[in-house]
């Protein structure tokens, strides 16, 4: 099994561990991973902002770095996400196929790998955020709003892990407000959003916010710190990874 | 005219205010959940209703003439509009014929998107409406800023003050009860002395030629079971073929709208009473023209119930005066840019994308998915700022090329660290709450190409 390791434009620049980690994780389960160095980012900027017409280029780039794979593992349910529902090439028939091959981390871990246990370690309170795109757009987890039954793929991986604790939240998949370019156009209620969501997990006192997806982290974390919080972020990837403290 | 933003950044200057509008409605989200997960097949249910109204908008015109055929048999005289102005007019002529000057009206959304009201009081006729929100929002001279909770914006203390000056209550008083009762005692002298009744319609089946009108508070019945004149006026989309679905949308109609398992009154009107008069308006105002929109059709299948309000965090912290148009929330901006592109351009945009306004829709419209498609018609368009596709264009140019995007990405991180004061300012709308990411050693391109030089 070969597996592209698809890493983000603002994680590779920004939360290299979080790449780094995911990169380890994935060779530690005994997979042959490849890192294209030449890729960029998804186009789900400009797409998300109604321009997906100007995306061609990093489509057509998406598929040259990617096209030889079995697999694309990717550590965002939001990039992921957008592959998987918006890449379109002039080769239509290989963009399909790519569409198809593309997963999310956690998913990867629990529905290919179908990994039961791990040799991880994180002697910690954490509350679990529930990245939209990863939840609602990937079904990484059920969703409050379905009658359905109840299952959560970062939650069951985290469970996995020596020493983690899983705070509840009292809202438990509400979105943080990032949002992509929403985070900026849209400021005043963004901000308010993600105040909101980092209230609610430190009133259950966690330790460590965690995520599938790094962009809802950054924005998190953003807040925590403008609030002098001691309390950090961190990729589900880290943890997963993590051996100790 | 202020945006969506513009106006979402005013609301929040209140804190206390943006506080206790979002646990308010997301109280009502949490009141919906419970409802519904009494009901172990109300995912049937919504696929079900979905399926009926797409049947519905497939063959629109069949059942509207079906329903036509059947209301006229039943004694109810059936007007078509084309657009708002002429669904006024039709209201107009009517009370005008009868030489009537005063209306009593219950709660409509659609008259709220013809802008009714403003223009019966420009002709000379005064409207009360009855129901209790849309009385408040009318005596404040504001819209709703909810399709189910029109006055969900405004405070006890609020409407005690409106009170006080429109209605002669004691100045200071909110007493909740108290007011109701004021307002139902006002009310009940206009339901009496009203000689004509306007109500919307919840559901209109072809089969019967029957319309079904749903509200908690009884008004809808109190005035037209009084008036020597009843008139309906509903949007074509209101139909559902046969009187035996509309079990399955009554079901859904209130758990999903405030969590009640139905509405207090589903009245069913058929036939007018003895020397009573009943009309019925079909208006279109744009359905047709949405109906030919492939990817915007099942906007069309709402029934109203308000669920993607709730539970729409944007909503929540924005309100719905934010929104700028009679329907607000994640259906209203995707209804909105039907009607006028250029006004309501912002709207698809006023969403993270999240898509809990999807999961709740009891008809399962695929709402957030519409708001990101019409985000790409309204560029297409034109209706983009051009600083905005400047910056895209000049993104794309970057991101599709890994030598532009790692040279960029290196620039950004040596100034972020060298020289924090030039993205920490004022000028960059992250920081005004947020703090910038701290700036990594090296990417993790760079930290691959050291440490997996075996890979490459």
């Amino acid at each position: 099994m070969k597996v592209g390791l698809f890493i983000p434009c603002y994680v590779d620049q920004f939360y290299p561990n979080a790449a780094i980690a995911t990169l380890q994780l994935l060779e530690k389960l005994g997979v042959e991973v490849g890192y294209p160095l030449n890729q960029t980012c998804c186009g789900q900027p400009m797409a998300n902002s109604g321009y997906e017409h100007l995306a061609g280029g990093c489509n057509e780039l998406f598929a040259d770095n990617f096209r030889d794979f079995d697999y694309i593992v990717c550590p965002s349910g939001s990039c992921t996400l957008h592959i998987k529902h918006h890449l379109h090439t002039k080769d239509e028939a290989e963009a399909a196929q790519i569409r198809h091959r593309v997963y999310e981390l956690t998913e990867f871990l629990t529905d290919i790998l179908k990994v039961e246990k791990l040799e991880a370690s994180f002697p910690h309170k954490v509350g679990l955020h529930q990245s939209c795109h990863g939840q609602r757009g990937l079904h990484t987890s059920q969703m409050t709003e379905l009658v359905a039954e109840d299952f959560s793929k970062p939650r069951k991986l985290l469970n996995m892990v020596k020493g983690l604790e899983i705070m509840p939240l009292s809202r438990p998949d509400e979105c943080c407000g990032f949002g992509g370019t929403f985070c900026v156009a849209e400021e005043a209620v963004s901000s308010k959003m993600g105040e909101d969501r980092v209230a609610d997990h430190l009133e259950h006192g966690v330790e460590y916010i965690t995520a599938g997806d790094l962009s809802c982290l950054m924005h998190m974390e953003g807040i925590l710190h403008r609030q002098g919080s001691k309390v950090g972020v961190i990729h589900i990837a880290e943890i997963l990874n993590a051996n100790g403290n | 005219m202020k945006d969506h933003a513009e106006l979402a950044e005013i609301f929040n200057k209140d804190e206390q205010r943006v506080d206790w509008h979002d646990e308010t409605l997301w109280w009502i989200r949490a009141k919906r959940d419970i409802a519904v997960h009494k009901l172990p097949e109300w995912e049937e249910l919504r696929e079900a209703a979905s399926q009926i109204k797409v049947n519905v908008l497939s063959n629109l015109s069949q059942y509207l003439k079906q329903f036509e055929k059947n209301a006229q048999a039943n004694g109810i005289v059936v007007h078509w509009a084309k657009d708002a102005g002429e669904h006024n007019r039709i209201v107009h002529l009517l009370l005008k014929e009868q030489g009537i000057d005063k209306m009593v009206k219950s709660k409509s959304m659609l008259t709220e998107e013809c802008h009714l009201n403003e223009y019966l009081k420009a002709q000379g006729i005064n409207v009360i409406d009855s129901d209790l929100g849309e009385r408040i929002v009318q005596l404040a001279e504001e819209m709703p800023s909810h399709i189910v909770l029109p006055c969900i914006h405004k405070k006890k203390e609020e409407i005690g003050e409106l009170f006080h000056q429109h209605l002669g209550t004691p100045a200071g008083n909110a007493d909740p009860q108290f007011l109701t009762e004021t307002a139902r005692q006002h009310l009940r002298d206009t339901f009496l002395t009203r000689r004509a009744a306007l109500t919307g319609v919840n559901f209109a089946i072809a089969e019967t030629g029957e319309f079904v009108v749903c509200t908690n508070e009884g008004n809808a019945d109190m005035g037209a079971h009084l008036s020597d004149i009843h008139i309906a006026s509903m949007g074509i989309e209101k139909l559902i073929p046969e009187r035996k679905h509309l079990g399955i949308f009554l079901r859904l109609l209130t758990r999903s709208a405030t969590g009640q398992p139905i509405t207090t009154y589903s009245s069913h009107f058929k036939k007018p009473r003895e020397g009573q008069q009943m009309h019925i308006i079909l208006v279109d105002n744009g359905r047709s023209v949405q109906l030919g929109r492939e990817d915007f059709r099942n906007s069309l299948k709402c029934i109203r119930c308000g669920a993607c309000m709730n539970t729409c965090p944007v909503y929540r912290r924005s309100g719905g005066h934010s929104y700028h148009y009679a329907i607000s929330g994640p259906i209203g901006s995707i209804l909105a840019p039907n009607l006028d592109m250029e006004k309501y351009a912002d709207l698809p945009f006023a969403s993270t994308l999240c898509g809990s306004c999807s999961n709740v829709c009891p008809v399962k419209i695929d709402i957030h998915d519409q708001l990101y498609k019409w985000r790409q018609v309204l560029v297409q368009k034109g209706y983009s700022p051009k600083t905005k596709t400047a910056s895209m264009k000049a993104m794309a140019w970057v991101l599709e090329s890994p030598g532009r995007y790692r040279a960029a990405g290196k620039a950004a991180r040596v100034t972020m660290k060298l020289a924090p004061f030039a993205v920490n300012n004022k000028l960059n709308p992250w920081y005004k709450h947020r703090d910038m990411p701290a700036v990594p050693k090296q990417s993790f391109n760079e930290w691959y190409q050291t440490n997996r030089k075996d890979k490459i």
